[in-house]
């Protein structure tokens, strides 16, 4: 009874042995031999060599035997095509045998020989399968069409199996359908364009029949199919999901994570206030928490699809953080990943709950999760800001310990919440210099030397710490000679007296010694600034930084969409795109979550003012810079549309300046942050919010996009008699100033384009050529979007009007005021300077109506602080005249209420960048005054906001 | 969808290897050895990824259980597979050893030609599989045999095969129970869950259609409103709230969604009806109190006292304390109350077992542990203590309510079946830090 044995034969001449064996006329000794030659194919022995003697044993009418001939033949057909052949026979003569597992192994076996001769062979018994009167034998030929279409998809579709395989999906028998949508399923994905898989309403209905039926493996091809439907509408969607919802007490968690697939996805057509909505995120939670008490495989992969979970909808499991709690037992790799989410889910309302617990994980063993732990303490301290101190102070406490790589992980932690709360906790910077010695890791000491730059002012011993690190400067990696570069630069900017040697020293050490051409330039920069303008360099050295956002690794959102789904595959078990780890055509089609019903924008848009921790409002705008020098470095060459790609370059290097090397001190951290949030490489500053994709095609497109825009207003707007205000021109350049050319000029908005008419006037003697126009970094980021279109020479005394499209997708620098624009003009005489304001009503664009709910929610969750109140005199409008002109203007009205004879107009403004401007306009009937209160994440636009608001009303 | 299979012994060594799809070459079989069994340092993901190849594995022992892939696959689905193929060889054959695999390969080979089919998982149910795949082959069947054993593979109801008999129906029902705890040094519940199993032994005749009952808060609430209940005043009380329940293939599931009710046609024999989870009024069968004490550098005291918690006169047994020691523990000196307590050097834990022990009693140990002076800086992590026991009732409350049973085309009747039913608690992570 023991097959082992054949394991173990391993003597010389056993092939010719086997030979004789299989050649012999007793059954017995024939199935023993192939058995010795199927246990020598498996250990990797090449028995190739006895194929016809196997071949010769396929004619019986032992099973057993039949099938491991099967075996053999499925892996050594290949390697043997022409005497597979010699098979075809009996395989179309198993195709007809009375016996449907006979028939169902022949069909199924001749699938898998991917010999073209025995194809060939193989369509006409397929056709027969296909539509045998025996369920068994259909499942399996289903699945076989699949092989084949991988063999030779061409025959497949000459032979018209896809058509067949498709009218399986109505097959009475549950499992035939569940392999016929397998099979379909498959084969369309290497089809991405094609029709396959027709889902309707009907195909639909019929799958969610069979969905009751069928296996549990059944279950899963069928809601994985399912979940690439998009529903017509809400209601569809939602009569889905009730089918779909009783999959998620299933036993295998693999059924529990496809349904939660298809919920997740078809829930974002569902309206947010429906009853149904908030059912169904509440009947989400439960069986995610189960999946956790599967086998520790399964819980990684639930793991890991709870991270993308948390990310997409936090609500669901917003109180489930005990569940998430490391037991000591797990295996590291769910340890890891449990760690990820308990930060995710981290608020004020458990941060003391998770802090006690990752105290403990701190003492843990093994060294990768402990330093997660420490990682995670710093992550709680940045983004719940009222556990910072109780953050600190346990740092400190594990500071306390000595063991290395604790302290080394706190140090870097530290670092990062100096940067979120300046002037708050520099108090422990003693507690960390007495641990300068043991920091061996680089980004530690990167870290340290940071902290000893940013604060040199208050160590007193700075420059002795600064300088015990430049022993060694030559043997420390990249990232801590830049760090120990800026840093002792930032010393000597601080105490100049006492460092002028230090400073030398560095920068002889960078500049000539080294041969990274980072450190060199960076080296040199400094220098020159030192050297030409201490003022200037303080001011870019020491300049402020901008804050670090809370939320360091969140995934893109159209990633994350995408992963959403591909919930339960190997895609979101990787964090990763199918197309970067699977080959070939399959996978590289993106999928989409679909749009919500009713509403026009995209399916994200709505979240983002919800979704506070993801917008970091201090950063929105960098802070100033030195202006100046930009712009006189500003190559004035005539401006093409392709500006805003050269950009990026000349924005890095001045970031560096800037930051003072806070890139690299960030380490991959801030790479991803700048990619991730900004969208784009020249918004790498930090830019809050993602501008929106529309000013880029504007920009784009500028010639043709008046008019298509006017075409949009059209369809937008429906009482919109008035149009936006424009105010005149002004002088802008007297002629005074630039050798006789007076530019005078405004800004409008028209159709979604932006705008800028200028009047040029020559009050010079001679002709002026050669027009071209460039502007400096901006708070919105507007630059044109196409060179100055003055064709004909300007002769004296002749006035020109020009107007000039403009993107918003230009380099954002924070400008003083908010709506400054510095503007250079070239002609063939010189270069001319000056600067404008623009009204901010500019940048408000069509798309900027909340929805109702969203803007309830918003409101409510702008903290009171961002709240500014004004006063708009002597306006003699009723409330709807107000707000029909303030329409005309991309300011709309959401709701109206009245109060006591007081109306309350609730108004919503989107600006290009995608900040959201809530207001709410008081008005008292026979009262010229109106009261106006302005939330905005970013509340320095408040004032800028109300001034158009007056501008609007006004005229 | 799957690419291919393969078992490995320790050594790394291939035991089985079968490949389904031309994406997948002898070499995936080499890379997963070279990276993964062989790797150093220990197992980081249940999933590798080498050379765009996706490994997943589970390990049994020894053995090692490997699906490989090219392709997006369903990742919770394959390891389900895995699961559950490891499931049909212990039905088959027994424990999965290398010895078993060795000489059952041919049988291997046959069941994974069987139950996945180009990588598509196909019917895994061992009732179903062993009517058709055995070792004797299937030479003397008749023509009805045939067709009922394809319609039951591929039928609605693949777990069980018509024309079952018995003398005497019978059904037993154990409530297994897992109690989970991690609490603080100071007493304070940090977490605890109660996982439980419903595992049914059925040996009923026909294609019997049975009904569970249990005392779930929600059904018992909706009784209770209508006002048809025997005893309102006592269920409410009695009822838990069961906080998720998954159910074996069996039970229609979209009835329960809509009536709660659970309702199915069992398969024949032993199986794993549902399991659920409860965290609400979990009745805690130990608490344990722990007091460490560093005195100098060179000795610690240890005190540990467990209560127990339930009704006097039910008994816990087999239970074990485990108190970790630190690592430079040079010698232990134990007095315990009861039972038998031991240091353990190769555990570095000083295990206390006690056989027996009644509801309400309470019973400490203490121990002085001496250490080795070291001049290792990292201070001893304090593993937490951890506990295990059995006790005979459900931690959670559960009671079972009823388990009808009706099959009209026999003659028997829910009266004639033979009921057991039976609980018990055991520890899961039962665990309190000091």
């Amino acid at each position: 009874m023991t097959d082992s044995k054949y394991f173990t034969t391993t003597k010389k001449g056993e092939i010719f042995e086997l030979k004789a064996e299989l050649n012999s006329d007793k059954k017995e000794k024939k199935k023993e031999a192939v058995k010795k030659v199927i246990a020598s194919m498996t250990v990797g022995k090449d028995v190739s060599a006895l194929f016809p003697d196997v071949v010769n044993c396929m004619q019986t009418d032992n099973l057993e035997l039949k099938k491991l001939v099967y075996l053999y033949l499925m892996n050594y057909a290949k390697s043997q095509p022409d005497m597979a052949i010699m098979a075809v026979n009996t395989f179309v003569k198993d195709c007809e045998d009375p016996n449907p597992l006979i028939r169902a192994l022949a069909v199924r076996t001749m699938g898998c020989i991917r010999v073209d001769k025995i194809t060939e062979y193989l369509c006409e018994p397929l056709r027969k399968c296909l539509k045998d009167e025996d369920p068994y034998v259909r499942k399996t030929a289903a699945v076989c069409v699949a092989k084949l279409h991988d063999i030779n998809a061409q025959l497949v579709e000459d032979q018209g199996f896809l058509d067949t395989l498709k009218d399986l999906i109505s097959d009475s028998n549950p499992m035939v359908v569940a392999n016929a949508v397998a099979a379909l399923s498959e084969i369309a994905e290497s089809h991405p364009n094609s029709n396959l898989l027709d889902l309707n309403p009907q195909t639909i209905n019929k799958l969610l029949t069979a969905l009751n039926e069928c296996t549990e493996w059944g279950q899963i091809f069928i809601l994985d199919c399912l979940a690439n439907y998009t529903p017509r509408d809400d209601r569809e969607s939602q009569s889905i999901c009730e089918r779909v919802t009783p999959r998620l007490s299933h036993a295998n968690s693999a059924v529990v994570l496809s349904a939660v697939k298809v919920l997740m996805k078809f829930m974002e057509m569902l309206p947010k206030d429906l009853d149904y909505y908030g059912t169904l995120l509440k009947k989400l939670a439960p069986p995610l928490v189960t999946l956790l008490s599967a086998e520790p495989e399964l819980q990684y992969v639930a793991l890991r699809n709870i991270n993308l979970i948390v990310q997409k909808r936090p609500e669901i499991l917003k109180h489930e953080m005990k569940v998430f709690f490391v037991k000591y037992n797990d295996p590291i790799y769910v340890k890891l990943e449990k760690l990820d989410i308990m930060i995710r889910l981290a608020s004020q309302a458990n941060i003391a709950q998770v802090l006690a617990e990752l105290k403990e994980y701190a003492t843990e063993v093994d060294v990768d999760f402990v330093r997660k732990a420490v990682r995670a303490i710093g992550r709680c301290a940045i983004k719940v800001e009222q556990s910072a101190e109780r953050c600190v102070s346990t740092l400190l406490d594990l500071i306390q310990t000595k063991v290395n790589y604790v302290v080394q992980e706190a140090i870097v932690v530290i670092k990062d919440i100096f940067r979120k709360y300046p002037n708050k906790y520099e108090s422990v910077i003693a507690t960390l210099c007495e641990n300068l010695d043991s920091l061996d890791e680089p980004e530690a000491r990167a870290a340290m030397i940071w902290i000893v730059g940013e604060y040199a002012e208050r160590i007193d011993n700075a420059d002795e710490l600064l300088e015990s690190f430049l022993e060694g400067f030559h043997d420390e990696s990249t990232q801590v000679q830049l760090q120990l570069l800026t840093a002792i630069v930032k010393l000597f900017l601080k105490k100049p007296t006492e460092t002028q040697e230090l400073v030398q020293q560095v920068l002889s050490l960078a500049t000539q010694d080294s041969d990274n051409p980072d450190l060199r330039d960076r080296g040199y920069i400094y220098w020159r600034l030192l050297s030409t303008d201490p003022v200037a360099a303080k001011e870019v050295v020491l300049a402020e930084k901008p804050l670090i956002s809370e939320e360091t690794d969140l995934i893109e959102p159209t990633l994350l969409e995408e992963l959403i789904c591909h919930i339960g595959t190997l895609a979101s078990v990787y964090h990763k795109p199918p197309s970067a780890f699977v080959e070939g055509s399959r996978g590289v089609q993106h999928k989409r979550l679909p749009a919500r019903a009713g509403s026009g924008e995209s399916a994200e848009s709505p979240d983002v003012g919800q979704s506070g921790p993801a917008e970091a409002p201090p950063a929105v705008i960098p802070s100033q810079g030195d202006l100046l020098g930009d712009l006189l470095n500003l190559d004035l060459a005539p401006p093409t549309a392709t500006i805003p790609s050269v950009q990026p370059s000349m924005q890095m290097g001045a970031m560096d300046l800037l930051g003072g090397g806070l890139d690299s001190l960030m380490g991959d951290e801030s790479d991803t942050l700048g990619g991730d949030i900004g969208g784009s490489p020249s918004m790498g500053a930090g830019l809050g919010a993602a501008p929106a994709a529309m000013p880029a095609a504007l920009g784009s497109a500028p010639a043709v996009g008046g008019g298509l825009g006017d075409l949009f207003d059209l369809g937008g707007g429906v009482g919109m008699p008035t149009g936006a205000y424009v105010a005149p021109k002004t002088v802008w350049l007297p002629a005074m100033k630039a050798k006789g050319l007076e530019i005078s000029g405004t800004f409008a908005r028209r159709g979604g384009i932006i705008q800028m008419d200028l009047s040029l006037t020559n009050k010079a003697m001679s002709v002026m050529t050669d027009f071209a126009i460039q502007f400096n970094r901006n708070s919105f980021g507007l630059a044109p979007a196409g060179p100055l279109q003055v064709l004909t020479p300007l002769s004296p005394n002749q006035t020109i009007d020009v107007s000039l499209p403009l993107s918003t997708s230009g380099p954002v620098m924070k400008m003083e005021p908010l709506n400054n624009l510095q503007v250079a003009v070239k002609n063939n005489i010189d270069v001319f300077y000056f600067s404008c304001q623009y009204p901010l009503s500019l940048l408000f664009v069509e798309d900027g109506k909340m929805e109702r709910q969203v803007f309830l929610a918003t409101w409510k969750d702008i903290p009171n602080d961002n709240e500014a109140q004004f006063q708009i005199k002597d306006i003699h409008l009723n409330s709807d005249a107000a707000s029909n002109k303030l329409q005309g203007s991309n300011i709309f009205t959401i709701a109206k209420r009245t109060v006591e004879g007081q109306d309350m107009l609730y108004q919503s403004v989107k600006l290009t960048n995608a900040i959201w401007v809530l207001a709410e306009m008081r008005i008292q009937t026979g009262n010229p005054n109106y009261t106006l209160s302005i939330k905005c994440r970013a509340p320095e636009v408040s004032q800028f906001v109300y001034q158009c608001y007056e501008l609007v009303l006004k005229n | 969808m799957i690419g291919g299979l393969f078992i490995y012994n320790h050594k790394g060594e291939v035991l089985i290897s079968r490949v389904y799809r031309d994406d997948i070459g002898r070499n995936a079989v080499d890379a997963f050895r070279v990276n993964v069994i062989h790797a150093r340092q220990q197992v980081r993901s249940p999933v590798t990824n080498i050379a765009r190849t996706s490994f997943f594995h589970v390990k049994r022992s020894n053995i090692w259980l490997a699906a490989v892939t090219k392709q997006n696959v369903n990742a919770a689905m394959v390891f389900e597979f895995l699961y559950k193929m490891c499931d049909v060889m212990t039905a088959y054959f027994g424990k999965i050893s290398e010895e078993n695999i060795k000489n059952n390969f041919v049988l291997i080979y046959e069941l994974l030609d069987e139950i996945l089919d180009f990588g598509y998982p196909q019917n895994s149910e061992t009732g179903a599989l062993k009517t058709f795949i055995t070792q004797q082959g299937i030479k003397g069947q008749t023509k009805e045999e045939q067709s009922q054993i394809t319609s039951q593979v591929t039928g609605q109801i693949g777990w069980r095969r018509e024309g079952i008999k018995y003398r005497r129906n019978e059904l037993f029902l154990d409530v297994l129970e897992s109690v989970n705890l991690l609490m603080s040094p100071q007493g304070q519940v940090l977490s605890a869950h109660v996982s439980g199993r419903v595992v049914m032994k059925s040996y009923l005749s026909g294609m019997p259609e049975c009904k569970f009952g249990m005392n779930d808060k929600i059904v018992i609430d909706k009784q209770g409103k209508g006002g048809t209940t025997d005893d309102p005043g006592k269920s409410g009380k009695q009822s838990i709230a069961i906080d998720d329940c998954t159910f074996h293939q069996c039970v229609r599931l979209s009835k329960f969604d809509s009536e709660r009710s659970i309702s199915f046609i069992p398969p024949d024999g032993e199986y794993e009806l549902m399991r659920y989870r409860t965290t609400k009024d979990i009745i805690l069968p130990f608490r344990v109190i722990p007091l460490v004490r560093e005195v100098g550098r060179t000795k610690l005291e240890v005190k540990v006292v467990i209560k127990s918690n339930f009704k006097p006169s039910l008994l816990a047994q087999k239970i074990e304390v485990r108190i970790p020691t630190p690592l430079n523990t040079s010698g232990v000196q134990v007095i315990c109350m009861k039972g038998k307590a031991k240091y353990k050097a190769s555990e570095n834990a000083i295990v206390w077992k006690i056989k027996r022990m009644a509801g309400m009693k309470e019973s400490q140990i203490s121990a002085e542990i001496e250490l080795l002076p070291t001049n290792d800086k990292k201070k001893w992590a304090r593993p937490p203590i951890s506990m295990n026991f059995e006790v005979p009732f459900a931690p959670s409350g559960l009671k079972v309510r009823y388990l009808k049973v009706f099959e009209s085309k026999l003659n028997y009747s829910d009266h004639d079946v033979i009921k057991w039913v039976r609980y018990i608690g055991r520890s899961g992570i039962y665990e309190t830090r000091c």
